[in-house]
């Protein structure tokens, strides 16, 4: 495979983003690179699902551009952002399963709106699609008939059904239970491996951060951007902000380190 | 749009397929980029070169590839399996082979289906079944509702007062308009029918006690019965049916607080409030419309129509219009609030409950006016 790393599938330049009035995330840039597992991370309120509303185009950026392999996405055209959109696959934190279709139905209709194939192709693809993510012979399932883990497993295998180039998760593990989460990651990890996604993950699951992490950046509410940046288990172990040490380290936390906490807003940013 | 560099670097080229026969081989190479929204090559050369026993695939500038691929390797190996020939694939990379042991070697294997087809008569008992079931459901609700409203009555303070006028509030808003509209047209529509008719006996006066006693008695009540089920009852069944979905009603009942003292029964009061003052609004401007029709078209003044329906139209008739709003209202009620409660935990459910509901309050409405007008003409009212 003729892969270079440092490819850039995702550029975030000078992106301001929020709700009305109200800015969450200010002058935030970021580069993600092919094949990279990013992972955003940060206390909650900090502007992690916000950032990720607007990479995918849900929620219009005040200030700022977002480039998937170097077109805009914020100024792009119906057509182009079509063509944009194709390229990406999202796993949304409560699945986003359509309820009133099946799991073939599901994973079908991005297949249908979005390639050529057969009918043939179609079933052959759901049928590959769910046995990836172990679900094989659930064809004929709603989703309201499956457990919350297969209900995730399912939301993946039609977030992958156009092979995208990028995955988006928020809270991939949330509502899983260890040993699931483990096989969501793997799962992860096993996609990666096959097609060279770029995953970015929303999480604040420790243990999958350090087990799939290739860089993560932490958002903080209070300086309204990124405060650190950089590999989990490097940050963790030589980062001089509390902030980040404390969430990485989090059984480290010493009783008054909150304190020390809410007064290191003024403090000078590490990054 | 560049048509081959979509979302892969800008050196992508489109995927290959190179076939060539040697001996009893056919050595297909694939190369290039497979990506499942670009054209791919198909295999419909390669098959035409038959005398080869043995089909093998080897990579040959095999750049970034998807399930399009895999795709096109499963036709291959089918076509193979299908005209007894050798199908290797051990020069590919091993995700891809492994990826491509994944595809059931028939096609998609039809997953079984869950339930067998039934006969006519077994569908008819089915729906018969279901159609007891949902009546015995409504029944319990409606005794549930019953014991609710005795227990309120020992205890006032704990009933949801504040909730009870914000639906009352609501339930007035949203229908005046269309009560408005609707009821002046029916008297409008009403005079202008009978006008006709009565005309031609020089009788046009008794348009007056036509309008005034079909409105007063039957169509005012009803049109706002009709507009206040399509509206406020189908919100209802919505609003508990959305509630319902999203756990909401379980978090009541796991404090223990009844979902149906806390959401039935301040509704149902509310729209039995609403609904004999909506109706005698209705009643009034039907009245309008008849005046409106009278004064405009048969030059009758509206002070003599006005007297003309206070001569034939009596308190009585006025109160027995009224009087069935009150189980209007609780038709609507109950038709909303229980569909809401027993709505399916998905989108679809929520929909269902609420055309459900409509559905239900306008045949109750209906059945109720029936049974009255039996009633009132036993009664002699």
């Amino acid at each position: 495979m003729k892969n270079d790393p440092t490819a850039t599938v995702i550029e975030v330049k000078s992106l301001t983003c929020g709700y009305g009035e109200t800015v969450v995330l200010q002058e935030v840039s970021l580069a993600v690179h092919e094949r990279e597992v990013l992972f955003v991370i940060g206390g909650s309120g900090c502007g992690k699902s916000t950032l990720l509303r607007c990479l995918i185009g849900l929620l219009k950026p005040i200030h700022g551009e977002v480039f998937y392999f170097g077109k805009s996405f914020t100024a792009a055209d119906s057509g182009q952002r079509r063509e944009i959109l194709k390229t990406f696959g999202v796993l949304y934190q409560n699945n986003a399963l359509w309820s009133s279709m099946t799991l073939a139905e599901n994973i079908s209709l991005p297949l249908e709106e979005h390639t050529s194939l057969s009918r043939a192709d179609r079933e052959t693809m759901i049928a590959l699609k769910l046995a990836e993510v172990g679900l094989a012979g659930s064809q004929e399932l709603y989703p309201s008939e499956l457990s919350g883990g297969m209900q995730k497993r399912a939301a993946l295998a039609r977030a992958l059904a156009l092979d995208p180039a990028i995955v988006f998760f928020d809270e991939p593990s949330e509502g899983l239970d260890p040993i699931m989460s483990r096989e969501m990651d793997e799962l992860i990890l096993q996609v990666r491996e096959n097609f060279g996604t770029t995953m970015v993950i929303v999480s604040h699951q420790l243990a999958s951060i350090f087990r799939l992490a290739d860089r993560v950046i932490m958002l903080n509410h209070e300086t309204r951007g990124i405060i650190a940046e950089g590999a989990p288990a490097e940050l963790a172990a030589t980062s001089t902000d509390p902030r980040v040490r404390d969430f990485l380290n989090p059984g480290n936390a010493r009783p008054g380190r909150r304190n020390e906490n809410s007064a290191g807003g003024n403090k000078p940013i590490i990054k | 749009m560049n048509k081959t560099g979509n979302h892969s670097s800008p050196e992508a080229a489109t995927a290959q397929r190179q076939a060539g026969v040697s001996g009893d081989e056919c050595l297909v190479k694939i190369g290039g980029d497979w990506r499942l929204s670009e054209p791919v090559p198909a295999w419909a050369g390669v098959f035409g070169k038959a005398p080869a026993t043995r089909v093998r695939v080897v990579p040959a500038d095999l750049g970034k590839w998807d399930t399009s691929l895999v795709l096109f390797l499963a036709h291959g190996r089918a076509w193979c399996a299908a005209s007894e020939k050798e199908f290797q694939v051990e020069a590919l990379p091993a995700n891809l082979q492994a990826l491509l042991h994944q595809v059931p070697v028939n096609g998609a294997a039809k997953p079984a289906t869950k339930t067998a087809a039934k006969s006519k008569w077994e569908l008819a008992a089915s729906v018969a079944e279901k159609w007891a079931e949902h009546v015995g459901q409504s029944i319990s609700f409606l005794g549930e509702c019953a014991l609710g409203f005795i227990d309120v009555a020992g205890n006032p303070h704990r009933f949801r007062w504040l909730d009870c006028l914000v639906e009352m509030q609501r339930c007035w808003a949203s229908s005046l308009p269309m009560v408005s509209l609707v009821s002046f047209l029916v008297g409008v529509i009403l005079a202008f029918q009978s006008a006709v008719q009565l005309q031609q006996f020089g009788a046009a006066i008794y348009v007056a006690d036509l309008v005034g006693l079909s409105v007063v008695r039957e169509l005012g009540p009803m049109m706002a019965a009709f507009i206040v089920a399509g509206g406020t009852g189908a919100r209802f069944a919505a609003q508990i049916g959305n509630m319902k979905v999203d756990a909401e009603i379980d978090a009541l009942e796991t404090l223990g607080i009844s979902s149906v003292d806390f959401l039935a029964l301040p509704r149902l009061l509310a729209v039995m409030v609403m609904m004999p003052i909506l109706a005698f609004y209705a009643n009034v401007l039907g009245v309008l419309g008849g005046m409106f029709v009278s004064a405009t078209m048969l030059d009758i003044p509206a002070s003599a129509y006005w007297i003309e329906t206070q001569n034939r139209v009596g308190f009585s008739d006025v109160c027995s219009g009224l009087f069935k709003c009150l189980w209007f209202g609780l038709a609507i009620g109950l038709a909303g609030c229980e569909r809401g409660m027993k709505c399916e935990r998905s989108a679809a459910g929520v929909g269902t409950a609420t055309s459900s509901a409509v559905v239900t309050g306008i045949l109750l409405i209906v059945l109720a006016d029936a049974l009255f007008a039996v009633i009132y003409n036993v009664l002699g009212i």
